[in-house]
């Protein structure tokens, strides 16, 4: 009989079908209908941004391991992969490529592996990466090109607003919703993609059904993309019900900007998001009123990559404060 | 909606291939090897002597204090050796070897005991010969039987708890008991409801083994104070506090026993036990084992005597198959793996269990991601994460206050990590230096 060694370890000594690498190549499976659907938005730029975006991820993660810090290279894992794409969601379509090329490198070589690579970082390493895109290049990464349903041509000439900036723009200007309203998308358009804004946030729909199959699948769980939503909608609701004219109605909010990316793919990062469902609450409900107070006052039209961020370097303390009730700790009154 | 415990849990699936295997007697072994120590506490003490002729059923080692209990020979035989072997858990332990001897009536002859349905001793009596018959908890534990069901006066006791979940894959060594000796079950949890005395009982069982819930079901049909209560698949619900948080929705309270909530617990396979000691005065000298795995040829359910080397069983069952990497002592999410096939069947041995390379190895470990499946699945409410993160950089004052002893070693976060990471190895560890601490303290 040939038999290897037997091995001797301790228990338990099956484990279930989960994988890392299942788990983050859910989460590209998840992303594929915002990108359809951008691709049919926005053309090859679409395309081309995303691909640079995903490459250059891949790239500087793999030199930094390698050359810079001797470690073994993972970058099979697909977590630089979801990096990318979330990246390259979160830009403009007609955003240059070296731009693309240097928000990359600030996502993965300062957020990600400067704090340690996978698992170590405080802030979400794409986001990170197009707020400083943002800061860095303000007027490049708001010029945003009108969606044209088939375009093939470079997109950078014609540029259009997002919705949220036309509102905030107008408003600023004295206009109200309601003379603002020929301007601002439809709900239907908002829904499908049909309306400016990033690459990959633009279709409500798509970004709902990857978030739906992310749920399914138990990657992710219902607690930060409802209550971040429902924060959001509840507090411009608010101010909407004060003021129709002065404030957008939630729907907008809800379906405009970075609302249902953010919710369903950013907040609900692994990495960075709270480990306990109470603390996953907390968070999300930190996230909405933030948005909410960026987009009714601040200066941005959009605050959602603001909010994560902000929250992110919370969840520390956050997972610190909340942590699971012990077994045992409550004594429950006898029912016999 | 059936009944199961509300915090974490895990479905791993169940694997009962030898479930509708009938319980077979395993042929008389040639040489029994009965450690010592074989229960939780004090080791026995040998009162025999090498070349010695022993009865079966005699008394080889006695208990040594409150926490301890006698070791009865399996067989009628010749003690050939008291040597230190090396056990199930992996430490050399003292052991008697006996012998057999072939053509000694009683090891020829197993009688069939009719059911014996009537109780004649009194409380006190029955108590006495459940410590003299050396019945330990055979879940597992292997807890002393009599310690558990001394109940302290300031202490009311209101329901007794029998354990018929057996959460672990693969092994069906309670479930066949179930099916096969109801009626005895059903006589021992009235003994010992009237020894203790408790006017309640609760059979727990989980839904996937039907036909042991029919079973008692119809045995218990005229019984209004036994309860037979069907819960939902969950591991690990065969433990004691997730049982009866499940059962009577009571939260035993940290570092607490559930005579702490009212309950005493005992596991099916125990009740025979002291139903066998009780009417026919038979100590514990056997039980059943699960001899299982996907490869095996024949895997089964057997009858085997304490001190039987698990080789035997292993031919028994046609040989190690081709392709094995693990022997397991127990099931595949708390079971001890062993090194040698030399090793002998303890009181506390449920199962055998042949793992194949397929579920042996372990994956590669990578960076936490957290993800907090971990924390989700704990039952114990614990974040095993941040446990195994204190303990691996020896942060053990803290391990302490975010109450690492509590916990029960389930090996629910290390089957969930998606980064395969070695979570319960850490805790384990940090719960020893924990542990230590605490009694250098003291």
């Amino acid at each position: 009989m040939k038999n290897l060694p037997i091995i001797v370890s301790a228990s338990p000594h099956i484990h279930s079908e989960k994988s890392l690498k299942k788990i983050m190549y859910d989460v590209v499976i998840a992303l594929v209908p915002a990108f359809l659907v951008s691709l049919y938005v926005f053309g090859i730029r679409a395309f081309i941004v995303t691909s640079v975006a995903i490459i250059s991820c891949l790239l500087f993660e793999y030199l930094i391991q390698k050359y810079l810090l001797h470690t073994k290279v993972t970058i099979s894992d697909g977590s630089a992969l979801i990096t990318g794409i979330l990246l390259a969601f979160n830009l403009p379509s007609g955003l240059s490529i070296w731009m693309v090329v240097v928000g990359s490198l600030f996502a993965i070589g300062v957020v990600k592996m400067s704090f340690g690579g996978l698992g170590f970082n405080i802030f979400n390493p794409a986001l990170a990466g197009r707020v400083f895109l943002l800061i860095s290049f303000p007027v490049q990464m708001t010029m945003w090109p009108t969606a044209v349903v088939n375009n093939t041509t470079m997109v950078d000439a014609v540029s259009g607003a997002t919705t949220l900036g036309i509102i905030k723009e107008g408003v600023m200007y004295g206009d109200t919703i309601t003379s603002l309203s020929s301007k601002i998308p439809s709900t239907m358009d908002m829904l499908l993609g049909v309306t400016g804004g990033s690459l990959g946030e633009i279709s409500a729909l798509a970004l709902l059904i990857g978030g739906a199959y992310l749920l399914y699948r138990q990657v992710i769980s219902w607690h930060i993309p409802i209550i971040m939503l429902a924060t959001i909608g509840i507090m411009t609701g608010i101010f909407w019900l004060i003021n129709p004219e002065h404030y957008a109605n939630p729907l907008i909010h809800l379906l405009s900007g970075g609302a249902i990316l953010g919710a369903f793919f950013m907040a609900t990062d692994l990495v960075t998001s709270p480990m306990t469902k109470k603390g996953m609450i907390v968070f999300a409900l930190g996230i909405g009123i933030i948005t909410a107070v960026i987009r009714l006052f601040g200066a941005y039209p959009e605050g959602v990559s603001f909010a994560i961020l902000i929250m992110n370097a919370f969840v520390p303390l956050i997972n610190h404060f909340f942590k699971p009730r012990r077994f045992g700790t409550v004594i429950k009154s006898k029912i016999m | 909606m059936l009944k199961t415990f509300s915090k974490g849990g895990i479905h791993p699936s169940g694997n009962k291939i030898t479930s509708t295997k009938e319980i077979k007697r395993f042929p008389l072994p040639k040489v029994v090897v009965v450690p010592i120590s074989q229960h939780i506490g004090i080791p026995s003490e040998i009162i025999v002597e090498v070349k010695e002729k022993v009865k079966k059923g005699q008394i080889i080692a006695k208990s040594s204090g409150f926490v301890s209990t006698n070791i009865h020979s399996p067989v009628a035989g010749t003690v050939t050796k008291l040597d230190k072997i090396i056990d199930s858990r992996g430490y050399k332990k003292q052991c008697i070897v006996i012998r057999t001897d072939l053509k000694d009536v009683s090891n020829l002859e197993e009688i069939e005991y009719a059911l014996k349905e009537e109780i004649t001793l009194t409380p006190k009596e029955i108590f006495q010969r459940i410590s003299d018959s050396g019945i330990v908890g055979l879940g597992g534990a292997t807890f002393p039987s009599h310690v558990k069901l001394s109940v302290k006066e300031d202490k009311k006791l209101e329901c007794l708890v029998i354990n018929g979940v057996e959460c672990e894959p693969y092994l069906t060594a309670d479930h066949r008991l179930m099916i096969e000796k109801t009626r005895e079950i059903v006589v021992g949890i009235k003994i010992l409801m009237y020894a203790l005395p408790v006017n309640k009982a609760i059979i727990g069982i989980e839904n996937d083994k039907k036909n042991a819930i029919q079973s008692f079901l119809s045995v218990t049909k005229n019984e209004k104070n036994i309860d037979v209560a069907v819960l939902k698949v969950k591991y690990p619900q065969g433990s004691e506090k997730q049982l009866v948080k499940a059962l009577l929705k009571r939260e035993v309270p940290k570092n607490g026993l559930p005579l702490d909530v009212g309950v005493v617990v005992h596991n099916v396979g125990t009740i025979f036990a002291i139903y066998q000691a009780v009417q026919y005065n038979i100590p514990l000298m056997e039980r059943v084992v699960t001899v299982t795995g996907k490869k095996l040829e024949n895997p089964s359910n057997y009858w085997v005597k304490i001190g039987t080397p698990i080789k035997d069983l292993i031919k028994e069952v046609g040989g190690i198959p081709e392709g094995t990497r693990k022997l397991v002592n127990g099931g595949p999410m708390m079971g001890k793996a062993i090194k040698s096939t030399d090793v002998p069947i303890t009181k506390g041995t449920s199962g055998i269990l042949v793992i194949s390379e397929d579920e042996a190895s372990r994956g590669e470990q990578q960076n936490c991601i957290r993800c907090g499946k971990c924390v989700y699945v704990c039952p114990m409410g614990l974040e095993p994460y941040l446990l195994m993160n204190l303990s691996e950089k020896g942060m053990y004052e803290k391990a302490f206050s975010e109450d690492i002893l509590t916990c029960i070693e389930c090996g629910s976060c290390s089957y969930v990590c998606p980064s395969n990471r070695p979570l319960l190895d850490f805790i384990r560890f940090g719960k020893e230096i924990v542990k230590n601490l605490q009694n250098a303290k003291k």
